[in-house]
């Protein structure tokens, strides 16, 4: 008993919580992924460094399916709409997600843009993260799967540096391999380290500059449009509820 | 450096606790981190020193669990040794799944209550 005015001590308590800190945006990645399987748009988490070759990948993607497959992006970056005219340019919807200064894109940066116009309709969707190895990995935001580019001048032992970004990777694009006969490099040691970190590996290499090695990549897209079906004539637009 | 910004986000749910038991102060927030989560528990810890300024954590102590990374077979049961050749089960051939260790989580709040 306090001594003063007879209140009651105040005690410690020890309270179980055991949520993970990112219920937040936890949340918001479910609600995106609703809505992807409700207009039965297949989107892609496409991760790596700055310079890895995102763009470049989207580009050629973009021109391969013209025509086709109804395709869209989303690119964040921490300042400029670059990576999103250039994929204007090459024909498809692009929104920009500035982030400022952070690292990587959340599930609800993704939702506002998601909210687009230009986006609607799509059935592939690219989301183009900011360039990092790191910070990427740790946001769920909706996506069906998560592509990594490498770049072969990167170098081997980026799986090996950076194993919790390739460990949730589906698959991993080598890229710019039309630089290999420059580098004192094997490519095959960049599968033998994605080998170490990945349980599945699944990995092709390319040259999106070249419009090399592209084929088993747009394969890969064409299977998993196919599993996807189409969109749920039952889902409005616009007819979901937010929290 | 998204530390800042999982700090941020465990500090909201950790004033929202404190809120509704009316708590006067935060004495302990125990967070539990995976080896292969991708937060670096360093930084969570200078997060933490800077967020927690003027809020109901000002006194509290972030006590950091580390969880190993461990493997193993979906088919089989067993442990696997990823350093043996990737997450992959040998006698399998099986792509191994990850049992602990990509966990970021707020396990308890020590709280102050009247």
């Amino acid at each position: 008993m306090c001594e003063t005015c007879g209140c009651g001590d105040p005690q410690l308590v020890s309270v179980e919580i055991q949520e993970r800190i990112l219920s937040v945006n936890d949340r918001a990645a479910a609600h995106n992924r609703e809505h992807f399987a409700a207009h039965g748009v297949l989107a892609i988490n496409l991760m790596g460094s700055p310079g890895s070759g995102k763009t470049a990948v989207l580009e050629a993607t973009a021109r391969a399916f013209a025509g086709r497959v109804r395709v869209a992006a989303i690119a964040g970056d921490l300042e400029t709409e670059r990576d999103a005219e250039r994929l204007r340019a090459a024909g498809i919807p692009a929104r920009a997600i500035t982030t400022g200064s952070a690292c990587h894109l959340d599930a609800t940066m993704v939702h506002h843009a998601l909210h687009h116009d230009s986006l609607h309709g799509a059935r592939l969707l690219f989301i183009e993260n900011v360039g990092n190895l790191v910070c990427p990995a740790v946001y769920d935001l909706g996506q069906a799967f998560n592509v990594v580019a490498l770049a072969v001048t990167e170098g081997e032992d980026k799986p090996l540096k950076y194993p919790v970004m390739f460990r949730r990777a589906d698959l991993v694009l080598v890229t710019k391999t039309d630089l290999l006969p420059y580098l004192d490099l094997d490519s095959g040691a960049i599968d033998a380290a994605l080998a170490r970190v990945m349980p599945k590996p699944q990995v092709f290499h390319l040259s999106a500059r070249k419009g090399e090695g592209l084929e088993p990549w747009f394969g890969w897209l064409e299977e998993q449009l196919a599993l996807r079906g189409g969109p749920d004539a039952s889902h409005p637009a616009h007819g979901h509820h937010h929290d | 450096m998204h530390e800042y910004s999982l700090m941020t986000a465990l500090m909201e749910r950790v004033e929202e606790e404190a809120s509704s038991r009316q708590a006067l102060a935060v004495h302990r927030v125990t967070v539990r981190i995976g080896q292969l989560s991708g937060v670096e528990p360093e930084l969570l810890a200078s997060a933490f020193d800077i967020v927690r300024t003027g809020t109901i954590c000002a006194g509290a102590e972030l006590r950091i669990e580390r969880v190993a990374a461990r493997w193993v077979c979906p088919a089989c049961g067993r442990t696997v040794d990823p350093s043996n050749g990737g997450p992959r089960c040998q006698p399998c051939g099986a792509p191994a799944a990850l049992a602990e260790g990509d966990e970021i989580l707020l396990g308890q709040i020590e709280l102050e209550v009247p």
